[in-house]
């Protein structure tokens, strides 16, 4: 079941926002003829490999890849000695600042390996067999070094150190040594202390998740190619062309010109996409070799060597007068950021009350360096960690204090005017229209069966613009071209289709959305941060109206009349000058047609860098069932629902919503990073890392909120980020209605629950 | 002027001072002032905080404006997946 709950104001006469096309990438995707990264190919590619380190924290003694070299098929070899040692330094490349040093050190260890499945060298063969037996010929002498994977083991004093020049930053002063910790985020409101102290209920709990990847089907993949005259192309799947060119650039140490990256079709990214791994690796081996070589991860290294989402300890206390008045919150976070820093603790810090219009809190968060695989953005990066935990902290408080989860919920909320956590002041959001939507449906009406229970939980998430370029096309029969800079990750090329069809006035299927090559549009930061349907939409609605500038122009001087005097409405000029009422209309069609005799080709590209995006809250509602013989759970009824601004597409969003549903249940059920004692991740598979498939899960509803962002043509707001903030937190919470017993630790795997039905019933 | 909030990644540079008014009609003449005023904060701000003027959030955009009775929240930079 699917509704969209509208707000009257957002009304407005749409032809095709709001509508329900085919979407444009389907015939492909279903035919098999969509090409992936893993599908392309080059005449006389080479297969390159990568070594990876079987310790999680070992200095390198010493490479010897004399053998690997000799071995008949093996074209080149190479080492961190292959590329730059880069200088920290911070380079906008993808939506944030990376810092270059640790971007490259992550690409290839240089004299340390900081991970089990650190890349530590690569070769390029004629073949897969050979490329694997030239690895086995590479002798790496590492010194083992002791190593640290749990958050608070690095935060403690003695703790194996990854980095000597690693000084705490955020503290009042620099610390006198360096230690695990990267940074240290704080924000306050009020007095704490007293609004404790006047609280009529406490609750307080530590809180722990694990690590988890976003478990996007497609492995990455890339073929790169490195010409005699230094002019580069890679071909690689990506949520950003312009960011691999980029990264790819700094790492080598090459002109931007120099490197031409075309995006392949996308098998999921979810954020793990949003930065480098094989790219750069793929062009050193291609200039030593003199061929393209193409890289191929497998499964294990997917899981060894890319981002996760980081692992936490949390520690949430609130207090509550009898009224269900929220009095005070102390939040405390230490996130996990892998081998460099860089965990969304700050995000986390920023997103962790802002639901909730408080008085006094503090929130304190922790980057934390381990020997584990650097972390990569997950959907909201962040947020969904800390919402579990103060979801579930805010639950407590409801049982406690005997009220309603949406009632609880209500009485808090923010609101328009509210002065956010993390600052600023909420404007044109739909919380509580989201609230009253979960409130007003079926499924909390609902009765629960036997061993069931029904949670609930909040999820907030920003948002973002940034700079995009589109560029709109007319052909000469009157159809259109739509091309942008982003990888259509979530839907974006429907969603640019419809939204240049409804500006020029087209039927939808007149209008085809491509993704160019970084040499063929210009620049757009990569799809991420729910961005491209608000920002690269803005630029793709703003190219088909200066089009229809265009037009109207061309329609003036045909009508001899001024462009005021010509409006475009249903894809016609129509003539308003009442000197001349014999105008019949002009379609695109027949503008088109002549466009050579009218001043040439009709197109038009924008660039921009977009501002002013809404933030998102979600609301989700959760049954669950669990077996008393097993501890097993099974989600049987799930409502989500999102304030969308405007769905462009609904299905799409529904998609959206979804899928970050069915990744949170996932990671409050079953997924978790589990590591050996030798540091070594002990499940990277999918068939030990338990992922939810379609038949563990009930058909997911979801309720469109529309209360539009007056900033976006069409009143959009993001909507990838927030479905999946709530889940984890829903599901818990589930769990202990229908068991009676907080669960704070995730994730709730079966001998979990089993342990804590024991316990209470011990 | 405009009333600026800066939150604790700014402390080192204000030496722990959150909040003060600032004459500045775009978030370039902000950078600026508050670099004069804390030398070296404009160059982190610019680097790594975004601008919520009255609510909305700008980042990477120097010459957003900033109205006269504005109230400007400096937050972090904010990405996504």
């Amino acid at each position: 079941m699917s509704e969209t709950l509208e707000k009257p104001a957002a009304a407005a006469v749409l032809n095709v926002v709001g509508t329900r096309p085919i979407r444009p990438d389907g015939a492909d995707k279903v035919t098999g003829r969509a090409t992936y990264g893993a599908d392309f190919n080059m005449p006389g590619q080479l297969v390159g490999k990568i070594l990876r380190s079987p310790h999680a924290h070992a200095r390198i003694v010493s490479i010897d890849a004399g053998k690997a070299r000799g071995l008949p098929g093996v074209k080149a070899v190479v080492t961190a000695a292959d590329f730059p040692d880069l200088a920290s330094e911070m380079h906008e490349g993808g939506e944030q600042a990376s810092n270059l040093r640790d971007l490259s050190l992550n690409v290839m260890a240089r004299g340390k390996a900081l991970y089990d499945g650190h890349a530590v060298a690569a070769v390029a063969a004629v073949s897969t067999e050979v490329a694997d037996a030239a690895l086995a010929l590479i002798k790496v002498t590492y010194e083992v070094l002791p190593h640290v994977t749990e958050v608070e083991d690095a935060m403690a004093s003695g703790a194996p150190l990854l980095h000597a020049h690693l000084f705490t930053e955020g503290l009042p002063a620099k610390p006198a040594s360096a230690s695990n910790i990267a940074r240290r985020h704080y924000n306050e409101r009020g007095d704490i202390a007293q609004a404790f102290a006047a609280a009529d209920v406490v609750v307080e709990q530590r809180y722990t998740t694990q690590a988890v990847h976003q478990g996007y089907i497609e492995p990455h993949a890339c073929v790169a190619a490195w010409a005699e005259d230094g002019r580069c192309e890679v071909w690689s799947s990506s949520q950003g062309q312009f960011m691999v060119r980029t990264y790819c650039a700094k790492v080598l140490g090459r002109e931007i010109s120099d490197i031409r990256v075309t995006p392949a079709e996308i098998g999921g990214g979810f954020g793990g996409k949003t930065t480098v791994y094989l790219e750069p690796v793929a062009l050193a081996l291609s200039r030593a070799s003199g061929h393209p070589v193409k890289m191929v991860m497998s499964r294990d290294e997917v899981f060894r060597a890319t981002g996760p989402t980081s692992g936490s300890v949390m520690h949430v206390k609130l207090g509550a007068t009898a009224d269900g008045t929220i009095t005070a919150a102390k939040v405390e976070l230490k996130f996990q950021a892998g081998a460099f820093p860089g965990s969304p603790v700050g995000a986390a810090c920023m997103t962790a009350l802002a639901c909730y219009d408080l008085a006094n809190f503090t929130i304190t968060g922790w980057d934390v360096v381990t020997n584990t695989p650097k972390v990569a953005a997950y959907r909201a990066p962040g947020a969904p960690i800390v919402a579990f935990a103060v979801e579930s902290a805010v639950d407590e408080l409801a049982v406690k204090l005997g009220m309603d989860p949406i009632a609880i919920r209500e009485k808090n909320a923010v609101h328009n005017g509210t002065k956010a956590a993390y600052g600023p002041t909420f404007q044109n959001i739909g919380y509580v229209e989201t609230l009253a939507a979960i409130r007003d449906s079926d499924h909390y009406k609902a009765p629960l069966g036997r061993n069931q229970g029904r949670g609930l939980a909040v999820g907030f998430w920003f948002n973002i613009g940034g700079e995009s370029t589109a560029a709109v096309h007319i052909g000469e029969d009157g159809s259109a071209v739509v091309v942008t800079g982003n990888p259509d990750i979530g839907g974006s090329r429907a969603s640019m289709a419809m939204m240049a069809a409804e500006t020029l006035g087209l039927p939808v299927e007149r209008v085809r959305p491509m993704i160019a090559d970084t040499a063929s549009i210009g620049y757009s930061m990569l799809t991420g941060g729910s961005r491209t349907t608000f920002a690269t939409g803005m630029a793709v609605v703003q190219a088909a109206e200066q089009v229809v500038a265009e037009l109207r122009k061309r329609a003036a001087k045909l009508w001899e009349t001024t462009v005021e005097q010509v409006e475009w409405k249903g894809g016609q000029a129509r003539c308003l000058d009442p000197a001349k009422p014999d105008k019949k209309p002009l379609t695109l069609e027949a503008l088109a047609a002549q466009s050579g005799r009218m001043g040439g080709p009709i197109s038009a590209q924008v660039s921009l860098n977009a501002q002013g995006a809404g933030p998102g809250f979600g609301v989700h509602l959760c049954d669950v069932e669990v077996d008393p013989d097993t501890g097993r759970v099974d989600v049987v009824r799930y409502t989500a629902a999102q304030d969308v601004g405007k769905a462009i597409h609904p299905a799409y969003v529904e998609g959206q919503v979804q899928g970050g549903v069915a990744q949170g249940v996932g990671w409050a059920l079953n997924e978790a990073y589990i590591f050996d004692r030798d540091g070594k991740m002990e499940n990277a598979g999918f068939l030990d890392y338990r992922m939810p498939v379609a038949s563990d899960l009930p058909m997911l509803d979801t309720i469109l909120v529309e209360v539009p962002n007056p900033r976006h043509p069409f009143g959009a707001k993001g909507v990838g980020e927030v479905p999946i903030v709530p889940p984890l937190a829903a599901v818990a919470n589930a769990v202990r209605a229908a068991i009676g017993v907080r669960m704070p630790d995730l994730p709730l795997s079966p001998p979990v629950v089993l342990a804590a039905m024991d316990r209470r019933q011990g | 002027m405009a009333h600026v909030v800066a939150g604790s990644d700014c402390w080192p540079f204000t030496g722990g001072v959150s909040a003060f008014d600032v004459e500045a009609a775009t978030v370039r003449e902000l950078i600026g002032a508050l670099d004069a005023r804390f030398p070296g904060l404009g160059d982190f701000i610019d680097r790594k905080m975004a601008f919520a003027i009255d609510g909305e959030i700008h980042q990477d955009a120097w010459f957003s404006p900033i109205g006269p009775d504005s109230e400007v929240y400096l937050i972090p930079k904010i990405g996504g997946g």
